[in-house]
């Protein structure tokens, strides 16, 4: 029998994960799970996603729970701020003592 | 929980930061178990303390050693990638408890001999697994009923070695017992899932028990581990199996070098690299 075209299938939804990293504040996305249920998620992200030591806090979300933008949306969403340098907070100096900027 | 509560959850670590975080990266933030532990037995230490150290060092390597093999084996058949790693890093913990408790066993025994020497160049008599271990899964359920049933009693064994007179094999004891939970909890969530789910899940889990129960009465469970096991076992609507233990083989179980006959194919597979190549390294 040739092999199967098929990509593999699985029962399972498909679930997004966010890493809290140890340097950082905030959860990042990281990729991409199947489990069975939310608990099961986190489970299969902690043995997937954290082997290297890198994590504190972890976020499991199914993925059909997430809207996301259009590539078709880009130019409208995104460009209009594209020449506004005056946004940004580059114009003061950074004390020091301050971390997490 | 309440919904409320579960609102709050995903903001709670957010306040949670570290001293030193900010300066981690990968490869770094590793600790070693031993850190500041001296290895060198301890002053005072008669010959018959250190052969009964060396002893339960053994027994405890052993058992690791053995299962983490078993469960190797289930690399590259497990029914999902993600179990499939779930079950990898299990097994890798208990590889890391076999080395550093085979070493220990060595030192405490005074012949020279370093972890390799004795995983791949002992016989099977000379290995002191308790039978459990040994086992073959038929199943997925197999696996995880044996992975509750071996975790829970090795969680509550360790976790009194943390008090060990041994400072050592307290160390092992304080890094083992995260892992063991762990490995518990994941156990534990698959024959709840499994007991608790179709009639064929059901009837799958509960023929696993009643495989295994034989095996548990070796094992010399403690109430805690015998009542956890009771409330998931419940929890999964199973029934708690009531087979006599395995006779002993005239009047010798695992823990006196005597196994099932799994053992010898077990080491065959462990040891022949090792054994064919015996000044390798890697």
């Amino acid at each position: 029998m040739p092999p199967s075209t098929e990509p593999p299938s699985t029962g399972w939804p498909l679930y997004e994960v966010f890493l809290r990293g140890k340097r950082g504040l905030n959860h990042v996305h990281v990729g991409s799970l199947h489990a069975a249920d939310p608990e099961m998620a986190l489970r299969h992200a902690r043995d997937l996603y954290t082997r290297r030591n890198e994590a504190v806090s972890i976020w499991v979300v199914p993925a059909d729970a997430i809207t996301a933008s259009s590539p078709d949306e880009k130019d409208p969403f995104f460009a209009p701020s594209g020449d506004k340098v005056y946004r940004h907070p580059t114009f003061y100096q950074i004390p020091e003592d301050v971390p997490h900027i | 929980m309440s919904e409320s509560e579960s609102e709050f959850d995903a903001y709670l670590s957010l306040t949670d930061v570290t001293e030193d975080d900010h300066r981690w990266a990968f490869g770094t933030g590793f600790a070693d178990p031993l850190a500041g532990v001296d290895v060198t037995l301890q002053a005072g230490v008669n010959p018959s303390d250190a052969a009964a150290l060396a002893e339960r060092c053994l027994a405890l390597g052993d058992d690791a050693l053995i299962y983490s093999h078993r469960l190797q084996q289930w690399v590259t058949r497990a029914p999902e990638l993600e179990e499939e790693t779930a079950l990898a890093n299990i097994a890798l913990d208990l590889l890391g408890q076999a080395r550093l408790l085979l070493t220990r066993a060595g030192q405490a025994e005074g012949r020279g001999r370093d972890e390799d020497q004795l995983a791949f160049f002992r016989d099977e008599r000379e290995f002191r697994n308790v039978r459990l271990v040994e086992r073959a899964d038929a199943d997925f359920a197999e696996l995880t009923a044996r992975l509750l049933v071996f975790s829970a009693w090795r969680l509550a064994l360790f976790d009194r070695l943390t008090a060990d007179p041994d400072p050592v094999l307290a160390a092992i004891a304080a890094k083992a017992v995260k892992e063991l939970t762990y490995h518990r909890d994941y156990a534990a969530a698959w024959v709840i899932r499994l007991g608790d789910g179709t009639d064929y899940s059901h009837a799958k889990a509960q023929a696993a028990l009643d495989a295994l129960w034989p095996l548990v009465g070796e094992l010399d469970l403690d109430a805690d581990a015998a009542a956890y096991l009771d409330a998931v076992i419940a929890e999964a609507t199973l029934t708690r199996p009531s087979a006599p233990p395995l006779a002993p083989v005239a009047g010798k179980t695992g823990r006196d070098g005597t196994h099932t006959e799994a053992m010898g194919y077990i080491l065959a597979e462990l040891q022949s690299v090792a054994r064919a190549n015996p000044d390798a390294t890697w």
